[in-house]
C-alpha cells in the first residue's frame, strides 16, 4: 500500500481518478492512520463501517466525475450529519444524531467524497484552544502540550497529523485560520453567504462561515469549489454561478496592489511575528506586487465589536437546547422551567455559560442600546475601513495570529487573554470578507507561524492566487516524526 | 334610527370613570405553507404531523419567509388605509416556554411591515374611526396541552411557525360595545380579503386587551393592564368590564396600579395576574441574524392594490345608493362578505326589498336558530329569488311564502316544486272565490243579518272564514273584492 | 458599568441556566472584565452611524407558498428524551 502521509488532497484524487489506487485502499490507509492516533483526541466519532461500504460502493461504480472522487474525509463535528451523531463538542448533544445533512456535506458527498468521521471543536465553536470542548482538548501534532488552536482545533490537528487528507470547518472569529496557523496547515475563510449555513450548528448566524482546511493551496481551491454554492435555504447565501477556482488558480501576481495596514502592528508583539510579517512582504515585492501602507484606522474595536455581538446571536441562538425535543435532559427538577435550568446548567460547560451569560446582558431591557447597538454602530465602522482601503489595494496582508501555538492550559483561567489571539482573523468575520492563512514559517522553538491575506468580498480567486503565489516561495517545510502514533 | 348616545362609564359615587382600551389582535394569515417552512397550516391535523426540522427547531435549521404571507400582510394593510412600509425587518423576541421550539418568535419589533391605518366603526350613535398603530408578521407557537397526565405538560409542534399578523390598535375605544363592533369590523375586512378566516373557535383570531381607566374629562392616560389572549368577542367584553372595574376600586381607595400582564379566567369573570411569568420576561429583541430586510416594491403594492376587492364601507356607499337602503340596512347586509354576496345574488332577479327584508328577517332568524353560516345555509340564493318572485307574480301570498320557506329550510328544495306538490298556489279564479264566499256567507247567515245591522266589525270574521276554506291559498286581493261586493247586496 | 453578582443571578435566570453558588464569584469576575473589555467602544463617537444588521448585500428572496415539508413525525420525535409516539412531553408547566 502506497503511503497518501505526504499526497495532498489534489494528489489522491487524480490517483484515485486515475485509477492507480482505489478509494478503499485512500480509506483503509486514513483509518489506519486514525485508529494510530487516539492520543491526539482529534475525532469525536468515526464511522469507518460506513466509510468502507462507501469506498467500495464508490470503486464498484467507477464514476470519476467528481471533484472530490472516492477521498475519505473527516469533518468537524458542527456538521449535522445524516444517521452520524453530531455533538458540537457539548454535552447537551451527546447522543444526537441528525436526520438530515448539511449542505455543505451533502455537497462534498455529492463530488464523491466519503465521510471518515466528525472531528473535536471547542463546545459550540466557543474557542480558541479545543480546550472547552466536552470531549476533552485535542493535542497538536506539531508538539504533545500544544493546543492546535480552535475552535476547529480538531480538524486542524487532524490535518496536521494526515488523519484527513482535508477538512473542513467553521470560522466565526478565526476558528479556520488560527488552528492552521497554529498547525502549519493551510485554511480559508470565504466571504459570508458563499458556503450556505443550512445543517451547521449555529454559533453566530451573522459571523458563520464554513471553509476548507487543508495542506496546501491549491487543495484549498479545490475543496473551496467542491463545498461552495447557492443554497435556497439560507436566506443569507449569496446567489451567484459556482466558480472553477481550482481550473483558474494561477501564481500571476504582478503589479497586484497588496496593502499593509499599520493598526496589525500591535504593542509587544513578538519579534518573530514582525519578522515573518518582513518576509512576506519582500515575497510579495520579488514576485512584482506593489506593496503600499494603508489604515484600518477601527481594528482595535474589532474585538470589543466581536464580544458583543457573537455572545449576543448565540444566546439566542442556544435558547433551543432546552431538553424538550432532542438532546441531554437533566433528570432533576420538578417542574419545566426548573428542568430547563438544570438541563442548560448541567449541559452546556462553562465557556458557553460565559457567552451566554453576556450575550443575554447584552441584549437585555436597558443595556441594549449601549452594548448591542453600539457594537452594530462599530461593525458598520470596521466595514467601512475595509470597503474604503480595497478601493486602492486588491488585498491586505497581515500575520494570523499575534503569537504561535501556546501551552495547554496556559490561557484557561483567562478568557481575555484567550480572546485577544483573535485579534487579527476577527476584524475579517466582522465585515463579512474571504481571508486565507498560510503557512510562512517558524518561530525559534520550531512552531509554525501563518500569515492572512485578505480582499473583497467575493474576491476568493484572487486571495487563493496570491496565497498561491506566496506558497511557492515560502517553500514551507514541516516534519513531524509521528510521535503521537 | 335616532341616534343615542355614548354612555359608558364606571360610575361610582364620586366619579364617572372613563374606559380607554387598546386591542392587539393576533390573526392566522391564510396560507397553504407555514412562515418560514414548508409545512402545512391546515387546523385539525393529528399531532405533530405538520411539522418540519425548521418548526422543530433542530440545530442547523434556518427560516425562508413565504412570499404569499408577505402578500397577505400588504393586503390587510392596504384594507385598513395603512402605510405599507417598503423595507421592514424580522427579530427575534426570546422567551423559553415548552411550545416555543426555538426558544424565540420571529417577529418584528422596531419594522413592522406595515405602519400606521384606521378603520371606521357603526355605532349607535354615529360612526367612529378608531386608529391602527400597526401591523406586523410574526410566527404563532405551538399548542401545550396540560390535561393529558397529572405530572406532564404534552406538547403538540403543527401550529409551531404559522403566520400571524399582529394588528395593533391605537387606545381609542371606549367601551366593550366598541371593542364588540371593532374586532367584527376588522374580521370582516379580512374576510372580504381572504387574508384571515376569522374562526375564533379554531383559534384564528384572539387579541389581547389593554385597559386603562380616568375620570371623565381627564386628559391623560392611567396605568393600564394587558389581559392575554382572550379568544372570543363575548370574553373580550366581560374582561373589560370586570377589569375596568377593578381598576375604578383600586383607584377609588387610594391605591395604584401596576402596569402588568393578565389572564381573565372566564369562569370567575374575573381577571388575575401573571406576575409570576412576568416577572422573568425581558424579550431581549434583536434583528434576525438568520434574516434579511425584507423589501417591497411600489409596484407590487401597486398591483395588490388594484386587484383589491370592494371592501365593506365602499359596498355598503353602493348599496345605499343604488338600491336606496337605510345606512341600518346596508350594514346588516355588507357586514359578513358571504351575506353581500348572497343579497346581489338574490336580487340579480328579483325585487331588492323583498330581498332584503327577506334576508335580514326570516332567513337571519334561521341561520342564527340553527348557528349556520350564511354559505351553509339551506335556502340557497337562487331558491330564494324563486320564492320572492312567486310573491311578486301574485302566484302565492306573502302568507303562503312562509309555509313555503319553512319546508325550504327543512328540505332545502325548491320553492317551485314545493307549491306545486303542495298545491299551494294562489286561488285567482272569481268565479271559485265567488263559491267559496257564497258557502261562507250562506252557512253564517246570522253574522250575515247582524253585519248589516251595523256590526262591521264581523268582516274580518267572514275574509278569515273564507281564507280557511281555500286553504289560505286565495287572492286576499280578489276575495276582498267579492266579499264586499256581496255584502253590499 | 459593571456587573454585580445579583445582576448575574438575574441573567443566569434569564438565559435559564442553573448556577452553582460556588461560582458565583469567579463568574462575576470573569463576566465584569468581559463586559470592562468590550466598554472600549465608549470610546467611539457613533452618533451618526447607521448599525450594521446585515452583513450581505441582498434582501429577502421570499420562497413560494407550497406544502413541500413536514409530515416526519417520526423523524421529528425521534431524538425526544421522553419517548412518545405524538408528542413532546415536558415536566408540567405551571403558571
Ligand atoms: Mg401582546
Ligand atoms: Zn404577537
Amino acid at each position: 500500500m502506497s503511503d497518501f502521509n505526504k499526497s495532498s488532497l489534489s494528489e489522491i484524487v487524480n490517483l484515485i481518478k486515475s485509477k492507480k489506487v482505489s478509494s478503499l485502499e485512500v480509506t483503509n490507509h486514513f483509518i489506519k492512520n486514525v485508529e494510530k492516533s487516539k492520543k491526539l483526541n482529534s475525532f469525536i466519532t468515526t464511522c469507518f463501517e460506513e466509510s468502507v461500504k462507501n469506498a467500495k460502493q464508490f470503486d464498484s461504480k467507477k464514476n470519476f466525475d467528481g471533484l472530490l472522487s472516492g477521498v475519505p474525509l473527516a469533518v468537524k463535528d458542527l456538521f449535522c450529519t445524516k444517521n452520524v451523531k453530531t455533538t458540537a463538542g457539548s454535552k447537551i448533544l451527546e447522543n444526537f444524531t441528525p436526520t438530515y445533512e448539511s449542505t455543505v456535506t451533502r455537497n462534498l458527498w455529492s463530488e464523491g467524497a466519503i465521510l471518515l468521521g466528525k472531528l473535536n471543536c471547542d463546545e459550540f465553536a466557543m474557542g480558541s484552544s479545543n480546550e472547552t470542548s466536552y470531549f476533552g482538548n485535542t493535542i497538536n501534532p506539531v508538539g504533545k502540550d500544544l493546543v492546535p488552536g480552535g475552535s476547529s482545533g480538531g480538524s486542524a490537528s487532524a490535518l496536521a497529523a494526515n488523519l484527513t487528507p482535508a477538512t473542513i470547518g467553521t470560522d466565526t472569529g478565526g476558528s479556520i485560520r488560527q488552528p492552521a496557523s497554529f498547525t502549519g496547515t493551510v485554511g480559508l475563510k470565504p466571504t459570508y453567504g458563499l458556503c450556505s449555513r443550512w445543517g451547521i450548528v449555529a454559533f453566530a448566524s451573522s459571523l458563520d462561515q464554513a471553509g476548507p482546511m487543508t495542506k496546501n493551496v491549491e487543495d484549498c481551491a479545490l475543496l473551496l469549489e467542491a463545498m461552495s454554492g447557492h443554497d435556497e435555504k439560507d436566506s443569507t447565501s449569496i446567489n451567484k454561478k459556482n466558480e472553477k477556482y481550482s481550473k483558474n488558480l494561477n501564481e500571476k501576481i504582478k503589479g497586484l496592489k497588496i496593502g499593509i495596514p499599520k493598526e496589525y502592528r500591535i504593542e509587544n508583539m513578538p519579534k518573530e511575528i514582525d519578522s515573518l510579517w518582513k518576509k512576506g512582504i519582500d515575497i510579495l515585492k520579488n514576485s512584482g506586487a506593489k506593496i503600499v501602507d494603508v489604515s484600518l484606522p477601527h481594528t482595535k474595536y474589532a474585538l470589543p465589536t466581536y464580544y458583543i455581538v457573537a455572545p449576543a446571536e448565540a444566546s439566542s441562538n442556544l435558547a433551543r437546547y432546552d431538553g424538550v425535543k432532542y438532546g441531554y435532559r437533566s433528570k432533576k427538577g420538578k417542574n419545566l422551567i426548573e428542568m430547563y435550568e438544570n438541563t442548560r446548567g448541567e449541559g452546556f460547560g462553562d465557556e458557553v455559560k460565559r457567552r451566554i451569560f453576556i450575550g443575554t446582558y447584552v441584549l437585555s431591557s436597558g443595556y441594549y442600546d449601549a452594548y448591542y447597538l453600539k457594537a452594530q454602530k462599530v461593525r458598520r465602522l470596521i466595514k467601512n475601513d475595509f470597503d474604503k482601503c480595497f478601493k486602492n489595494v486588491d488585498a491586505i496582508l497581515t500575520p494570523s495570529t499575534p503569537s504561535s501555538a501556546f501551552k495547554i492550559g496556559e490561557k484557561t483561567n483567562d478568557p481575555i487573554s484567550m480572546y485577544l489571539n483573535d485579534i487579527f482573523t476577527v476584524p475579517v468575520n466582522l465585515a463579512g470578507i474571504p481571508a486565507i492563512s498560510i503557512p510562512a514559517g517558524q518561530d525559534e522553538k520550531g512552531y509554525p507561524l501563518g500569515l492572512q491575506l485578505i480582499t473583497k468580498a467575493l474576491d476568493e480567486q484572487k486571495v487563493l492566487n496570491i496565497a498561491f503565489a506566496m506558497e511557492k516561495s515560502i517553500d514551507f517545510k514541516q516534519s513531524l516524526n509521528r510521535w503521537w502514533e | 334610527m335616532e341616534k343615542q348616545k355614548f354612555d359608558y362609564f364606571i360610575k361610582t359615587e364620586k366619579n364617572n370613570w372613563e374606559v380607554i382600551i387598546g386591542l392587539e389582535v393576533h390573526a392566522q394569515v391564510i396560507s397553504e405553507s407555514k412562515l418560514f417552512s414548508g409545512s402545512s397550516t391546515k387546523f385539525g391535523a393529528k399531532p405533530n404531523t405538520q411539522v418540519s426540522l425548521v418548526d422543530s427547531a433542530f440545530p442547523g435549521m434556518l427560516p425562508v419567509i413565504n412570499q404569499y404571507c408577505i402578500e397577505q400582510a400588504v393586503k390587510t394593510g392596504l384594507g385598513l388605509n395603512a402605510k405599507i412600509n417598503l423595507l421592514s425587518i424580522f427579530d427575534r423576541k426570546n422567551y423559553f416556554y415548552a411550545d416555543l421550539p426555538a426558544g424565540y418568535q420571529i417577529s418584528q419589533y422596531k419594522n413592522p411591515i406595515v405602519g400606521e391605518g384606521s378603520l371606521t366603526l357603526d355605532m349607535p350613535y354615529g360612526s367612529k374611526k378608531v386608529g391602527i398603530e400597526r401591523l406586523h408578521l410574526e410566527q404563532d407557537a405551538g399548542k401545550s396541552i396540560h390535561d393529558l397526565s397529572p405530572d406532564n405538560t404534552f406538547v403538540d409542534l403543527n401550529r409551531s411557525g404559522v403566520a400571524l399578523m399582529e394588528i395593533v390598535s391605537k387606545p381609542d375605544l371606549r367601551s366593550p360595545d366598541e371593542v364588540n363592533a371593532y374586532v367584527k369590523k376588522l374580521r370582516s375586512i379580512m374576510r372580504y380579503l381572504k387574508t384571515c378566516d376569522g374562526n375564533m373557535q379554531e383559534g384564528s383570531l384572539r387579541a389581547d386587551v389593554n385597559v386603562s381607566v380616568r375620570k371623565k374629562g381627564d386628559k391623560s392616560f392611567g396605568t393600564r393592564c394587558e389581559i392575554k389572549n382572550v379568544n372570543s368577542i363575548k370574553f373580550m367584553e366581560m374582561a373589560i368590564d370586570s377589569e375596568a372595574k377593578r381598576q375604578v376600586e383600586l383607584l377609588e381607595s387610594g391605591k395604584k396600579i401596576d402596569q402588568e400582564t393578565r389572564l381573565f379566567d372566564t369562569k370567575k369573570n374575573e381577571t388575575r395576574s401573571m406576575r409570576s411569568k412576568e416577572e422573568a420576561h425581558d424579550y431581549r429583541y434583536f434583528p434576525d441574524p438568520d434574516l434579511l430586510p425584507l423589501k417591497i416594491e411600489q409596484n407590487f403594492i401597486d398591483n395588490l392594490k388594484k386587484k383589491l376587492p370592494e371592501l365593506p364601507d365602499e359596498k355598503k356607499d353602493r348599496f345605499i345608493k343604488k338600491f336606496k337602503l337605510t345606512s341600518y340596512e346596508a350594514n346588516l347586509l355588507v357586514s359578513e362578505v358571504n351575506i353581500s354576496k348572497y343579497f346581489e345574488e338574490v336580487i340579480k332577479n328579483s325585487d331588492i326589498k323583498l330581498a332584503k327584508n327577506w334576508i335580514t328577517g326570516d332567513l337571519f332568524a334561521v341561520l342564527n336558530e340553527k348557528n349556520l353560516d350564511i354559505k351553509d345555509s339551506p335556502v340557497t340564493p337562487k331558491n330564494l329569488s324563486s320564492l320572492i318572485n312567486a310573491i311578486s307574480s301574485g302566484e302565492i301570498s306573502g302568507k303562503i311564502a312562509k309555509k313555503v320557506f319553512e319546508i325550504m329550510v327543512e328540505t332545502g328544495d325548491e320553492p317551485n316544486k314545493i307549491i306545486k306538490e303542495k298545491k299551494l298556489k294562489q286561488q285567482s279564479d272569481p268565479k271559485e272565490l265567488e263559491k267559496i264566499v257564497s258557502k261562507v256567507l250562506k252557512d253564517n247567515s246570522d253574522k250575515v243579518l247582524q253585519y248589516k245591522s251595523g256590526k262591521e266589525k264581523l268582516y274580518g270574521f267572514f275574509v278569515g272564514e273564507a281564507m280557511k276554506l281555500s286553504g289560505g291559498k286565495a287572492n286576499p286581493k280578489l276575495l276582498n273584492d267579492i266579499l264586499k261586493e256581496k255584502l253590499r247586496k | 458599568m459593571s456587573i454585580d453578582k445579583n445582576q448575574v443571578k438575574k441573567v443566569a435566570k434569564l438565559s435559564r441556566i442553573s448556577l452553582d453558588d460556588t461560582k458565583l464569584e469567579s463568574l462575576s469576575k470573569d463576566l465584569a472584565s468581559i463586559l470592562n473589555f468590550v466598554e472600549q467602544l465608549n470610546e467611539l463617537d457613533t452618533k451618526k452611524t447607521e448599525p450594521l444588521t446585515s452583513i450581505v448585500d441582498k434582501t429577502l428572496e421570499p420562497r413560494a407558498d407550497k406544502i413541500n415539508d413536514g409530515k416526519i413525525k417520526n423523524e421529528i420525535l425521534k431524538n425526544s428524551p421522553d419517548k412518545n409516539e405524538d408528542f413532546f412531553i415536558v415536566p408540567k408547566v405551571i403558571e
